[in-house]
């Protein structure tokens, strides 16, 4: 295999005083992944997204993104390399609208930061590929609502629209179906699945129905350190995740 | 394809619309334009409305779009209006070159300061910039040589402007210098408000984190903002020195900061008009209480920002018009 890893973990650690919530990950996503995470509640899922995104820096271990060493890196310089994330509990800007908060996102990633004198929209690639990202998310007939006045399952769309619209190279997405109505989470898989194939995405999942019908590989994550890795079939094989995972999941 | 091309073209209308001129825009610059011939015997007032407006302008760009609460603002008005006066006092006796100066300097402390602000929370921001500005004053006491101390700046002497228009004590050329000024301005703001870096403000201050993730450098944009916002404060206070041929520790005092506060929070924050319209009601309530009622123009406008604060802009805007809609609704449809 010659490609370019596409993220990567060495050594990862990160410890809150005594409790280590992630210890030692080392973690390997190839271009075109469809790689899941799971694990109980508490085993360290969300300190690994923010030490992968860099809201959090680790005590040891680097990240690295497509070659490139990015641990010294902030989250923005993160995410214009790349490495774009959604997030658990809708993180939008309420008073915007589809259109202006993913018009916003391409723009800024076409234009680069020298468009104080341009306006929003006066660039018709722009305008373009934003109408096509709502269209693909089915959000074309409310663009010019407010989005804090949109239903539920709609927010939860434009969240992962946002993302799609930076372009990632990495897509990090956390729980994106938390709260979602079974009729609607397709829209967010169907979405997921049309990306380019060489998108590299890490799932981080409850849901296992929906973890075993997305990912080709799957890491199983506890007490911050990783537990194992494998096809879904040898996932659902191991006696030590059905333990751990499974166990924790019937008494939940 | 079709579809498409059609939603894309909804989109284009959409986003059309944001930075469309309103017919109520062409009204308010036609109004202020006529004020100055309808009001000749008002023109000191049209010109310290103007330059409040742009002094409210330029915080509303700081607090209402990035969403940095300031009480240090004045600092940066006092600044450009003792930078624009002692230019004035050397020989530069062009009042655009002091504005240029007065704005250039504005924009240094601006971008200075602005990496003291960025850190911490809202108070932290609050007590940063409250201390700023007071270590400006007290800066400007200490140097008499240089700015006349708690005397005030004397001996200005500002040329005509653009060479053509000398100041006149009726203060025509002050009202027309001041209200083109903030014209020429407000048309740059309005374009900076309507692009992506004007969106990516309110992005910042609607959610950082997400700002952040997906990839503006939010710390950057904050700075920017206040440095841009510093700079027309700095034009605002020019405008004040020249207009007066005076500067006074006043310029720099603590009310400064707060006035425009209140001048913003009347007008509403976070429009571009919400400053002008509130320098307009500012200065007619000061200008008409203080008439009448002298010793309580304070006591009056204070009222007034307790009312607004409390009952909130919308509700009091409401009642006239569902009064409006009761009288016209008893009339056959």
């Amino acid at each position: 295999m010659t490609a370019i890893v596409a993220l990567e973990t060495v050594g990862l650690c990160r410890s809150f005083g005594a409790l280590r919530a992630a210890s030692d990950v080392s973690l390997r996503l190839m271009p075109g992944a469809r790689h899941a995470l799971i694990g109980p509640n508490g085993a360290g899922k969300t300190t690994l997204i923010n030490l992968l995104t860099g809201v959090l820096r680790p005590s040891a271990g680097r990240v690295m993104l497509q070659g490139a060493d990015v641990t010294a890196l902030r989250p923005d310089e993160r995410a214009r390399r790349g490495l774009v994330r959604t997030f658990q509990i809708n993180q939008l800007f309420p008073e915007m609208t589809p259109l202006e908060t993913v018009g916003l996102a391409v723009s800024h990633r076409l234009g680069g930061d020298r468009q104080a004198w341009r306006r929003l929209g006066g660039r018709p690639d722009v305008v373009e590929e934003a109408a096509a990202i709502l269209e693909r998310f089915r959000l074309d007939d409310v663009m010019d609502r407010r989005v804090g006045a949109l239903p539920y399952g709609r927010q939860r769309l434009l969240e992962v629209a946002l993302a799609i619209a930076c372009a990632p190279r990495v897509l990090l997405l956390d729980e994106p179906a938390a709260g979602v109505p079974e009729s609607e989470r397709d829209d967010i898989l169907a979405a997921v699945d049309a990306l380019p194939s060489d998108v590299a995405v890490l799932l981080i999942e409850h849901d296992m129905d929906l973890v075993f019908r997305f990912a080709r590989r799957i890491s199983v994550l506890v007490g911050g350190a990783l537990l194992t890795e494998g096809t879904p079939d040898e996932i659902a094989a191991d006696p030590r995740v059905r333990e751990v995972y499974l166990g924790e999941a019937a008494h939940g | 394809m079709s579809d498409a091309a059609a939603t894309a073209a909804r989109a284009a209308a959409q986003l059309d619309r944001l930075s469309r001129w309103h017919p109520a825009e062409y009204v308010f610059w036609a109004l202020a334009a006529a004020s100055l011939l309808v009001f000749p015997s008002r023109y000191l007032l049209i010109s310290d409305i103007a330059l409040t407006g742009l002094f409210a302008l330029s915080l509303d760009l700081v607090l209402g779009y990035a969403g940095i609460l300031t009480l240090g603002h004045g600092a940066f008005f006092g600044l450009g209006a003792y930078v624009a006066g002692i230019a004035a006092t050397h020989g530069l006796r062009d009042p655009l070159l002091g504005m240029a100066l007065a704005c250039a300097a504005a924009a240094l402390l601006g971008a200075a300061t602005s990496l003291l602000v960025l850190r911490g929370s809202d108070l932290t921001r609050l007590m940063v910039t409250l201390g700023v500005a007071a270590v400006l004053l007290e800066v400007a006491n200490r140097l008499p040589a240089l700015t006349g101390g708690a005397d005030g700046l004397q001996g200005m002497d500002v040329g005509p402007v653009l060479g053509l228009l000398p100041f006149d004590l009726a203060g025509r050329t002050a009202a027309v210098y001041s209200l083109a000024t903030l014209f020429a301005v407000f048309l740059i703001v309005r374009r900076i408000v309507h692009s992506p870096f004007g969106w990516s403000l309110r992005a910042v201050r609607a959610n950082p984190l997400r700002a952040a993730s997906i990839g503006i450098a939010v710390d950057a944009r904050l700075s920017v903002a206040y440095t841009i916002g510093a700079a027309i404060a700095g034009i605002a206070g020019a405008l004040l020195a020249q207009t007066t041929q005076f500067v006074s520790l006043d310029g720099l005092a603590f009310h400064r900061s707060a006035d425009v506060l209140l001048v913003l929070v009347i007008g509403g924050v976070g429009w571009l008009y919400g400053g002008l319209i509130g320098a307009v009601l500012f200065k007619l309530m000061q200008d008409q209480l203080a008439t009448i009622t002298p010793q309580y123009w304070e006591f009056w406008i204070g009222l007034v920002l307790v009312a607004l604060v409390l009952i909130g802009r919308e509700r009091l805007a409401a009642w006239p018009r569902a009064l409006w809609r009761r009288v016209a609704g008893r009339q056959p449809a």
